[in-house]
């Protein structure tokens, strides 16, 4: 059946004149361009301002200081900070990538209709799972698995999957029954309604929820050092146990300088991320 | 009735052989859910005919969206057989019938992600249709819906109205082109005037297009609006009366569908009957203003009306009068009585004209002509006799229906009888 022929008087001519007018409703009040990006990305531009206030406020006070031996050893870049720091994003990232691996499946599945009735349980799971302490989660994962970098990933993942997988869940079900519907009643297979619906609407839930997680591990990646697993904060247990202030603050300073350019960054992500028309 | 017969009935055809190829058969289609005895939808038989609107009605939770969702299959019939062209699609790849069926939902449901134009594309995209015809199509079928492509193709669902964004879950419906367009109260959540307009614009788009549809409303005024033929089903979806608007409205079968269709169903009756199509009263007096008054009142004394009406040279209906006016002569006829207001075209509907004539300062109507002339009177006895001559009609219809239906039915005992003495 071909594309249906229109007539000499298409009813496009006679509907549009009161239809197609830019109605009253759905346009919002417009303000200039420059206003709303600002007031949009306020976030945005106040963090990098705030660490970059903050890395020079470290720079000058390692240089109005007077170092000893030990400072000038603690805080060397090429032997100490920056081996830390790259230790420090390491153990961010592989914690978080393999939360994303595990907790976005197990959050699609559990909203699935065979599996739901396993979101109840496995979420409870996870939300005492949350209840330990992060330190505590760490020092079992030492006790099982040893020292090492690799102990403090897993113990990271496992720590960072239940925001993760809440958000997946949460996004997820959150997304418009009747969008799925329509999809669906147009022939859209279950894994297209997925991909092309469920998933694209629930990504910034699940952005959310993965920020979250990659926060959490940037931070607890300081302890990191306590088992082995390197990291900054083995530059901040260096300046409690020499108790040399300048190690201290300048090891403390640069892991929460180290969080804020992560989620500065997570929040860039996000906002790329995030589908148009939302 | 035994299974049977009923089946037999569906397939025999009790439509009348003038009915159009039926494009969609529902044999037997039930729909029990799990633990449940009761059926959301009992056992249904019908027929839907191409190129017409079908109008499920019913009242909340009789299981008409339900109905309408095991015709795509969104909902897996327990029982029964899906005919789709002759074809039976009982059991093919649900999604692969999907596309060849548009949806449309109250909710409408556009992906709030994808501009109108992504939307509109889904189906032909699924379908694999390339990118230029895609674009022509979402173009075309934007412009048919009274959306200006240039405006609207990459916006994005959020800053459409109601009103336009129904225009774009219709055109999406239309995007490959299917030939049957299911509706779930597609109009339902949109404030009355936008409503009536879209309604209006759908029926002319349909009148071209003349898809085959099937439209469910729990609205009785949008179902005699929009249906060729309407269903009016009862609980679990059991069809009360099946037929077209006219004759439901002038013959409801039961205490069911009279409650249903409610008070005044005589009088949304008369919106199917044209003014054109009904003798006028012809015996009226009429006089123009340059009848001799004598003559006049001649006229006027020879016949039992009240009133008189008088035309202008052209034939134009000028005022009425009476008695006490046609004494007074110092003024031309047609400057004596009450102008005439109620004035219908032929093609008014009498519905129309019945409110042009309540407002008529002497109970009648004036059918003119195009150029305003007068061809006849309409009063209040003339529409009672169309209504009586329609539910007469209706009645005759249906008794010959039952006169059918049984004599099948005393064909089918014979065969049970004859299978008896055979055995």
């Amino acid at each position: 059946m071909s594309a249906p022929t229109r007539t000499a008087d298409p009813p496009a001519a006679a509907g549009r004149p009161e239809s197609a007018a830019p109605g009253p409703a759905p346009t919002t009040t417009r303000r200039p361009p420059g206003v709303r990006l600002i007031k949009s990305n306020a976030g945005l531009i106040i963090s990098p301002a705030i660490i970059i206030t903050g890395a020079l406020l470290l720079l000058w006070n390692y240089n109005r200081s007077d170092r000893i031996f030990q400072d000038e050893r603690a805080l060397d870049w090429e032997r100490n900070l920056r081996p830390q720091l790259e230790q420090h994003l390491s153990i961010t990232l592989w914690s978080t990538l393999f939360t994303i691996l595990i907790a976005v499946p197990l959050g699609i599945m559990l909203t699935r209709p065979g599996y739901k009735r396993l979101g109840g349980p496995i979420l409870a799971v996870a939300t005492s799972g949350q209840a330990i302490p992060a330190f505590g989660l760490l020092i079992l994962a030492f006790a099982w698995l040893g020292r090492g970098p690799w102990t403090t990933i897993w113990a990271l993942t496992l720590f960072t999957i239940l925001p993760v997988l809440r958000n997946t869940i949460v996004g997820l079900e959150q997304v418009n029954q009747s969008v799925i519907e329509a999809g669906r009643g147009m022939g859209l297979t279950k894994s297209q309604a997925l991909r092309e619906i469920e998933l694209p609407l629930a990504v910034p839930v699940i952005l959310a929820g993965i920020r979250t997680a990659l926060v959490i591990n940037v931070g607890m990646a300081a302890l990191a050092y306590l088992i082995g697993g390197g990291g900054l904060g083995a530059t901040i247990g260096a300046g409690i146990q020499l108790r040399r202030d300048l190690v201290l603050i300048t090891g403390a300073g640069m892991t929460a300088l180290v969080a804020l350019s992560v989620d500065w960054i997570a929040a860039i992500i996000e906002k790329g991320l995030r589908p148009r028309g939302l | 009735m035994t299974d049977h017969s009923t089946a037999d009935a569906a397939s025999t055809g009790t439509t009348p052989a003038d009915a159009p190829k039926t494009m969609i058969r529902l044999e037997g289609v039930g729909k029990t859910y799990p633990g449940t005895t009761v059926p959301a939808v009992a056992e249904l038989d019908l027929e839907i005919p191409e190129g017409e609107i079908l109008v499920l009605v019913g009242p909340s939770g009789c299981g008409k969206s339900t109905t309408l969702r095991l015709i795509n299959r969104m909902i897996e019939p327990s029982s029964g057989r899906i005919i789709f062209d002759g074809e039976d699609v009982t059991k093919v790849d649900p999604d692969l019938l999907r596309r060849r069926i548009g949806y449309v939902i109250q909710q409408i449901g556009l992906f709030p992600h994808q501009t109108i134009a992504q939307n509109i594309g889904t189906v032909p995209r699924l379908q694999g249709w390339d990118k230029q015809k895609i674009n022509a199509r979402v173009n075309e079928l934007l412009e048919l819906t009274g959306l200006d492509p240039s405006i609207y193709r990459d916006r994005y669902p959020k800053e459409l109205s109601g009103g336009q964004a129904q225009r774009v879950g219709v055109a999406r419906a239309l995007g490959a082109d299917p030939e049957v367009l299911l509706m779930d109260e597609p109009f339902g959540a949109i404030d009355p005037i936008t409503r009536d307009r879209l309604q209006n614009e759908f029926l002319r788009l349909q009148s071209e297009l003349k898809k085959t549809i099937v439209f469910v409303t729990h609205d009785i005024d949008e179902a005699i609006k929009m249906g060729d033929r309407i269903a009016i089903l009862g609980d679990q979806s059991r069809i009360a009366q099946f037929d077209t608007p006219e004759r439901i409205l002038a013959y409801p079968v039961d205490e069911f569908v009279s409650d249903f269709i409610g008070s005044g169903s005589t009088l949304k009756g008369l919106n199917f009957e044209r003014v054109r199509d009904i003798e006028l009263v012809h015996d009226f007096p009429v006089v123009d203003v340059n009848t001799p008054r004598d003559e006049a009142q001649r006229r006027f004394d020879a016949s039992d009306e009240k009133w008189m009406l008088v035309l202008d040279d052209q034939q134009r209906p000028q005022c009425w009068i009476n008695g006490t006016h046609l004494a007074d002569t110092s003024k031309p006829l047609d400057q004596l009585g009450p102008r005439v207001r109620a004035k219908v075209p032929p093609n008014a509907t009498l519905h129309d004209a019945l409110e042009e004539l309540l407002m008529s300062n002497a109970g009648q109507a004036v059918v003119v002509d195009e150029k305003g002339r007068h061809l006849g009177i309409l009063d209040v006895e003339r529409l009672a006799d169309v209504l009586k001559r329609m539910r007469n009609e209706a009645k005759k219809h249906y008794d010959e229906l039952a006169a059918q239906q049984a004599a099948l039915d005393d064909v089918q005992n014979d065969d049970v009888h004859d299978a008896e003495v055979n055995a």
